[in-house]
């Protein structure tokens, strides 16, 4: 069934704004899906027929009208039986064997470190020295994910692939996977976490072979080269998660919009204000705890070790360039 | 026909003027010989009023759910309210209403009738039973709204040990919740043993009481784990513990399994009654007797059986061992098997019927339709590699809806029409039954249909926002969810009505042959004037051509 199961994907990914078929599983699995689709609408079809045929065919037409003296039939009931059995195995096997394929790694896959916090995904590349957040991958080449998350259960989901693990607080979950096809993907968090779980969204871009080099020799895209520090800061402001919770048009969020508010004088919770100069922003980046603008709860998350003394300064760079108040 | 041992020789009409003249369980007014009753009927008509009342109330938060769905960005609620919302509607539905619906409205009445007693083993149980719920239901109620629950009706760990939410009250109140479900199970369980009349052999129980008894099974070997799980939450939250805390040394994961250990045989509760009643309304309705009895009887124990071993198909992805995800798959559609059975089994039992089109009929007809669909999406989420796709996303959404709203919501609506004469002496409108069904049926379908397309794209479930190219099939969804809130509404508004403007129901509208029609409607209190003695099944209807050559008996 996998021939016609590979062809319908292939129609369907073809047929407008279906979800694309982009990796080795991806295709495995919409294989097992059209071929278990195909069953059921089968079966569908025949019950639901069946009983409608019976309803029409056997309606009363009569009060009092006969019915037959039937308490059941052995045969009957045992081939009904087991035909659904034999079904079942048939797909329980497919989709055992997809997904231990799944669940083991090629020996020679890119290796990737995951990190899922409310509510934004970062990437390390071990071997490379790159900290990213968009997940960038060259097309054709096995990737190993090892994930783990700072404080809840997040859950990694990309759907053109197919494949999502959870990502756990207190141990590693692995997943990989070979894309083959070029593009940027949608990863989702797929484990509710709270305010921000249906925000906490991210992007794969799968590169060609040649690009991907360029990324890999340019740092991952991180060091600004090439652009101004606003630019930089401006990327850096929707990479690193920034954009999640701070908007930059006036639009209240999780945490306060960012235009306009250089050179406010902010009230605090507990008391107190602050001036919004250099250095209070590098210390919300840095210990967002400690002084919060009424209004707002205090889970910022810090990015202590996470930036670089460049990328700090360009970060505070574009909020100043934001300006004055709407 | 099963016959009343009492005067052979005074036509029906005769005895059941007497039956009328011991009084109707309805007669004695007052609200403490409500509050204090002990009779089985009265419990089961005050669960229903409850359960009613908290369908409704979910039923709302759904509709306010699905609004703010209609468009991509979050413009009606707020994140931390729209997280709030489907937590509340999630833990109203499951805890207060679906878990005891049927057995607690449908069985409570009921369970002693078909079995010719005068009431379950232990009727003051039975009252304390109901007054747990209601104490339960308070607590819950009252943490969640008056609190910040927005854990999802799962309380997943560490979300739920470090969120500031209203967990541990909230918790307890489910924990309290689960000792109405405990002793209601317990009660059935003694009642089907030791309360049959004579000649009410198992053999000759309906099956609505086997599937009753196979439901109190489940009822009573699983609550209490869910009861410690909880106690274990509640415990890890006031006392520091590290069960499942990774930050003081415990396991995420560990909580999922106890917690699904239990709530995976809940779906069993959930759905085993709604079977039952399925048994009871074709077999009423179609004039003839169940195709494949014992087969059909077997499979809810089956099922029930198999059903606490299925557990980690709710966690294919959360990182518990491969093996054990196998080991789950595989039996995940062992327990497909009973389930078709019982499906085949009702479709079998129309051939050679003679079947009327009423408000029973309808809702089980319907019922044979969604829960098909329901159960067929279950084998996509069986199987492993698939799942890992479909889990956490709409696809999962539609499914439970499927099985539990298209399953047992219509199962239960069509019970309660079919029994609804028995229980307030009155019928109801033909005609707005009808039309309530139609919109009820049309109205499901746009809602969740789509559903199972939107999370084949990828769309991932409990999102206040989402991408702009879900939002069709959202908007679509949302459309049919008024349609469904128009039916629900529809039927409650001609039910109630009825109670005080319907036609005078007789004994037996349906003709049927089992104990709970031989008596009046509404029953009296002692439910029987006489013990009845039984002499035969409970689908041997007259219209049956005894002539016709018995097919083979298979079951």
């Amino acid at each position: 069934m996998s021939w016609s199961g590979h062809t319908l994907s292939h129609i369907a990914a073809a047929s407008g704004p279906w979800l694309p078929s982009a990796s080795t599983s991806a295709e495995r699995v919409d294989s097992l899906l059209w071929f278990i689709t195909v069953l059921s609408a089968f079966f569908f079809v025949l019950v639901v027929g069946t009983m409608v045929v019976f309803a029409v065919k056997y309606r009363r037409r009569t009060p009092g009208q006969k019915t037959a003296n039937i308490h059941g039939n052995r045969t009957v009931e045992i081939v009904w039986a087991a035909i659904p059995a034999v079904l079942l195995v048939i797909i329980f096997a497919r989709g055992f064997h997809d997904y231990m394929d799944m669940a083991v790694p090629p020996g020679d896959s890119i290796e990737v470190r995951v990190t899922g916090q409310k509510w934004f995904w970062s990437f390390t590349y071990p071997k490379l020295g790159i900290n990213s957040n968009e997940l960038v991958v060259p097309v054709d080449r096995p990737v190993k994910l090892t994930m783990s998350s700072m404080d809840v259960i997040h859950s990694f989901y990309v759907p053109a692939f197919r494949l999502k693990r959870d990502v756990l607080p207190n141990r590693y979950t692995v997943m990989w996977f070979n894309p083959n096809q070029t593009g940027t993907f949608d990863i989702f968090c797929a484990e509710y976490c709270g305010t921000g779980h249906s925000v906490m969204l991210g992007q794969i871009k799968v590169l060609s072979d040649v690009e991907y080099r360029k990324w890999v020799d340019s740092g991952g895209g991180m060091s600004g080269e090439g652009m101004s520090s606003v630019d930089f800061g401006k990327q850096l402001f929707t990479r690193q998660g920034c954009a999640t919770c701070h908007s930059v048009d006036g639009s209240k969020k999780t945490g306060p919009s960012l235009v306009g508010r250089f050179g406010n004088v902010e009230s605090l919770i507990g008391g107190g204000t602050v001036t919004v100069d250099d250095n209070y922003l590098r210390e919300s980046i840095m210990n967002p705890g400690a002084k919060v603008v009424v209004g707002y709860e205090p889970v910022m998350p810090t990015y202590a070790g996470k930036l670089k003394e460049e990328q700090t300064n360009a970060l505070i760079d574009y909020i100043k360039s934001l300006g004055a108040k709407p | 026909m099963s016959s009343i041992a009492t005067d052979a020789n005074a036509p029906l009409g005769e005895e059941l003027a007497r039956e009328a003249a011991h009084g109707s369980y309805l007669a004695e007014k007052g609200v403490l010989s409500w509050i204090l009753t002990k009779d089985h009927k009265r419990i089961g008509v005050m669960y229903l009023g409850s359960i009613l009342l908290f369908f409704m109330v979910g039923g709302l938060l759904a509709l306010a759910v699905r609004l703010e769905l209609l468009t991509a960005k979050g413009d009606l609620l707020s994140a931390d309210a729209y997280n709030k919302a489907f937590t509340l509607h999630g833990a109203i539905m499951i805890f207060l209403f679906i878990i005891p619906s049927i057995p607690a409205s449908i069985g409570n009445f009921f369970l002693p009738l078909m079995l010719g007693a005068k009431d379950v083993a232990f009727p003051k149980l039975n009252l304390a039973s109901y007054h747990i719920y209601v104490v339960g239901a308070v607590i819950l109620l009252y943490s969640i709204i008056a609190g910040t629950m927005d854990t999802g009706w799962t309380f997943y760990t560490p979300y739920s040990t470090q969120t500031g939410a209203s967990v541990i009250a909230a918790t307890f109140g489910v924990f309290v919740l689960g000792f109405s479900s405990i002793f209601t199970g317990l009660n059935f369980i003694v009642t089907v043993h030791k309360m049959r009349a004579p000649g009410l052999t198992w053999n000759r129980m309906p099956l609505f009481v086997w599937a009753t008894y196979a439901t109190a099974i489940i009822q009573v070997l699983a609550t209490p784990v869910l009861a410690i799980t909880l106690v274990l939450l509640i415990m890890e939250r006031m006392l520091g513990i590290g069960i499942f805390d990774p930050a003081r040394g415990g396991d995420p994961v560990l909580y999922q399994h106890f917690f699904w250990f239990y709530s995976h045989p809940a779906v069993y509760i959930m759905i085993l009654p709604g079977f039952g009643i399925i048994s009871e309304l074709i077999t009423v309705h179609a004039r003839k007797n169940i195709f494949g009895y014992r087969a059909i009887a077997l499979s809810s124990v089956a099922i029930a059986v198999i059903g606490f071993f299925v557990w980690g198909h709710h966690m294919f992805t959360s990182g518990q061992s491969q093996f054990a995800g196998v080991l789950f798959s595989f039996l995940t559609f062992a327990v497909a098997v009973p389930t078709a059975i019982k499906v085949f089994s009702w479709v079998a039992t129309l051939y050679k019927g003679s079947i009327s089109f009423n408000t029973p009929m309808i809702y089980a007809l319907a019922f044979i339709v969604l829960f098909t669909i329901g159960g067929l999406t279950g084998v996509f989420l069986g199987a492993m590699s698939v799942d890992v796709h479909l889990h956490d996303t709409y696809f999962v959404v539609a499914h439970f809806h499927y099985v539990m709203m298209g399953g047992t919501v219509i199962a239960f609506l069509g019970g309660l029409h079919h029994w609804w004469p028995k229980m307030f002496g009155r019928m109801y409108s033909e005609r707005w039954g009808k039309i309530a069904a139609a919109l009820v049926f049309v109205g499901f379908n746009l809602t969740f249909f789509t559903q199972f397309l939107l999370g084949a794209q990828g769309m991932p479930r409990r999102y206040h926002e989402y991408l702009p190219r879900y939002a069709l099939l959202h908007q679509l969804s949302t459309v049919g969810s008024q349609i469904l809130g128009i039916g629900l509404f529809i039927v409650l508004i001609y039910l109630i009505h009825s109670l005080f403007k319907g036609q005078k129901a007789p004994a037996n509208p349906w003709e049927a042959v089992s104990l709970e029609w031989q008596t009046a409607s509404p029953p009296i209190t002692h439910n029987f004037v006489v013990t009845p003695r039984v002499t035969s099944g409970p689908y041997d209807f007259p219209e049956i051509d005894s002539h016709t050559a018995k097919a083979s008996e298979g079951g």
